[in-house]
């Protein structure tokens, strides 16, 4: 509706096009001839959304309900045709979860967990760092912004590999460079905790540019006489930033702590592809644990169908809880 | 603390106290201006920044003109500099056609991925309609799925569809992928541009659709840059999805380059090689819209 704010351009009445909501006759046929045209520019995407997500999505919550695994489900081997035996378990997928009885629920979710707040936490204060210092004239500005934002450029495999290339216990040139600076060289991809280190390590390196460039534009975007009439109350530039900066930059911070909420806790690239098969699996969280499930061994549909709706669960849940105490502290 | 700071003036960030008979004694330091010291703090800040940022792919360009075994002796690779491992790569694996793949499916997922995102942008921008917001909840929650939800399920939807092993399957499943980020990030691109310039347009009598495509669609671009950027990088590393949908004919670069770095015996020379081939066109594209890339975000981000 264009004319949201038009003050009643006559000659466009006969579709309803102004926003006044007439008395609603509530036909359907009235609201058809007012939004068709919302509704053709939305249908695409609503279709291929509902085709491909939201359907696949309702099949996987049904699998979570049963005991699908690679020994049940409807296979064709060439002309052979074997029809699906799985069974109708109702809930016993996710009791068999969340009591703890298959052993890696809490683990995995604890890991999950520690990996999501230290590399958002990371992530967020170093990309915001690094976009204050940006943020204001000086030389070679355009080569930083360009240099830094290249591990986003770089696909992020290409930049995981690189990393893996680097992280070689026998040969790698990160041993090299921390021995230089006085630290002991590591088995990077070899014991747990190494591993931990190193994936929140590359994951990092991976997501900071994101968060410079959202926290960069937000910079851009606070009013310059804010930072004027604060200068000519006398504050000190901890002050400008503590008082104007962060209280203008929330709009872009809680969204981006938000997305990288989510799309840490769902990072299957970094995880996967740095330790490969190398991993005694204390380093899976959810998402690639759950992918093990699915694709080694006997592939457990249901039983990664069931984390799958689970890590769903606890997303909406988290972001639901986020996006209220947020908006409440921007009102507030 | 602020009377504090008001009187005392050497500089609070202690870096280069100002010489300070120059400066008029009450005066506390602008925003635009910056002593030597912190000039050179700055800088060198940045350039630290900027040496971890670029290193890790410098590194892997400088091996992959090495020798074969260079990954285990780089000292070995200034008196090797050459680039048979990129030829070597070309003309003996199927790098090509997995490079021909990767482009027709990121072409196919970019021209999709901005039309789907810019339409239902606009439309959530500009009108109200019954379903907006739940189209724009949905459009959240969707960033949330694990892939590993939809991907069975996906996988048994796309062999009842024929588009397993097809461009068009993965082009689809990359757009879900996406789009949702991407069409907040337009909704919040096209909330800048001021409502007045659509009402102009209709009183000059274009239909809502004209309008959409003469007037807004010319003025998104820097949106629509990083909405194609977006959308290209996605298709061009994406690894879960091409992995299980595709067979060898039909490879993606993110899929064909683990057939080189296994993770018994890695062949690092080709890999690395082949790192920096399907690095340069995301690089290129990049550097396109990198201008853009700093507007359009932000009008995301800020308009959540």
């Amino acid at each position: 509706m264009t004319t949201a704010t038009s003050t009643g351009t006559t000659d466009e009445t006969a579709r309803g096009h102004r926003k006044r909501p007439r008395p609603r006759g509530s036909s359907l046929r009235r609201a058809w001839d007012k939004y068709w045209y919302a509704w053709a520019m939305v249908a695409p995407v609503a279709i291929v959304i509902a085709l491909l997500v939201l359907y696949p999505l309702g099949y996987g919550f049904y699998q979570s309900l049963t005991d699908a695994n690679e020994s049940n489900v409807a296979t064709t081997i060439g002309a052979f045709h074997r029809p699906a035996t799985y069974e109708f378990v109702g809930l016993d997928n996710y009791w068999h979860v969340l009591s703890g009885a298959d052993g890696d629920f809490y683990p995995r979710l604890v890991w999950t967990v520690v990996w999501t707040v230290s590399c958002v936490v990371l992530q967020v204060g170093l990309g915001m760092g690094l976009a204050v210092l940006l943020n204001r004239k000086m030389r070679l500005r355009g080569f930083y912004r360009a240099m830094l934002i290249l591990p986003w450029a770089v696909p992020s495999f290409i930049g995981v590999f690189a990393w893996r290339l680097m992280l070689n216990s026998q040969y790698g040139v990160f041993n090299e460079i921390i021995q230089a600076f006085g630290l002991p060289a590591q088995n990077w991809l070899g014991s747990p905790l190494s591993q931990k280190i190193a994936v929140i390590m590359v994951n990092v390196w991976i997501g900071i540019p994101f968060n410079m460039v959202a926290v960069l534009g937000g910079l851009q975007s606070i009013p310059k006489e804010l930072y004027e009439a604060a200068e000519m109350d006398g504050a000190s530039p901890w002050q400008r930033f503590v008082n104007v900066t962060l209280p203008g930059l929330r709009p872009v911070s809680n969204t981006v702590i938000l997305l990288g909420c989510i799309w840490t806790f769902n990072m299957f690239n970094v995880i996967y592809l740095l330790l490969g098969n190398n991993t005694t699996g204390d380093t899976d969280i959810l998402v690639t644990f759950a992918f093990h499930k699915a694709f080694n061994g006997v592939s457990d549909y249901a039983g990664a169908a069931t984390y799958g709706i689970i890590i769903l669960a606890l997303l909406l849940a988290f972001s639901t809880f986020y996006r209220r105490s947020t908006l409440k502290s921007e009102q507030a | 603390m602020t009377a504090a700071t008001h009187e005392t003036t050497t500089t609070p960030e202690g870096t280069a106290p100002l010489p300070a008979a120059a400066r008029p004694p009450r005066r506390v330091r602008g925003r635009e201006e910056r002593g030597l010291g912190a000039s050179v703090a700055l800088h060198a800040t940045l350039a630290l920044a900027t040496l971890i940022a670029a290193f890790p792919v410098v590194w892997v360009f400088f091996i992959s003109l090495g020798p074969k075994n260079a990954w285990q002796q780089p000292g070995e690779v200034l008196s090797h500099l050459g680039f048979h491992n990129y030829g070597d790569v070309l003309a003996h694996s199927d790098l090509p056609q997995w490079f021909l793949n990767t482009v027709i499916v990121a072409a196919g997922t970019t021209a999709l991925g901005v039309f789907l995102a810019a339409t239902a942008g606009y439309a959530v921008s500009r009108m109200r309609f019954p379903g907006s917001r739940q189209l724009m909840w949905v459009f959240l929650v969707t960033q949330m799925f694990p892939s590993i939800v939809l991907i069975v399920p996906l996988y048994l939807l796309m062999a009842e569809l024929r588009l397993l092993d097809n461009y068009l399957g993965l082009i689809l499943a990359y757009a879900t992928t996406a789009v949702p980020f991407c069409a907040w990030m337009m909704k919040g691109y096209f909330d800048t541009i001021p409502k007045e310039i659509d009402e102009a347009g209709r009183v000059d009598g274009l239909t809502p659709f004209g309008t959409f495509w003469r007037l807004i669609v010319p003025l998104a671009r820097p949106g629509l840059a990083v909405t194609a950027f977006y959308s290209f990088l996605t298709a061009w590393g994406e690894v879960a999805y091409a992995t299980q949908f595709m067979q060898s004919d039909h490879y993606t670069l993110a899929v064909g380059i683990r057939t080189f770095a296994q993770d018994q015996r890695p062949d690092w020379a080709w890999t690395s090689a082949t790192a920096i081939i399907i690095t340069i066109p995301a690089a290129l594209v990049f550097m396109l819209v990198q201008r853009s890339l700093v507007s359009g975000l932000t009008a995301g981000g800020t308009k959540s």
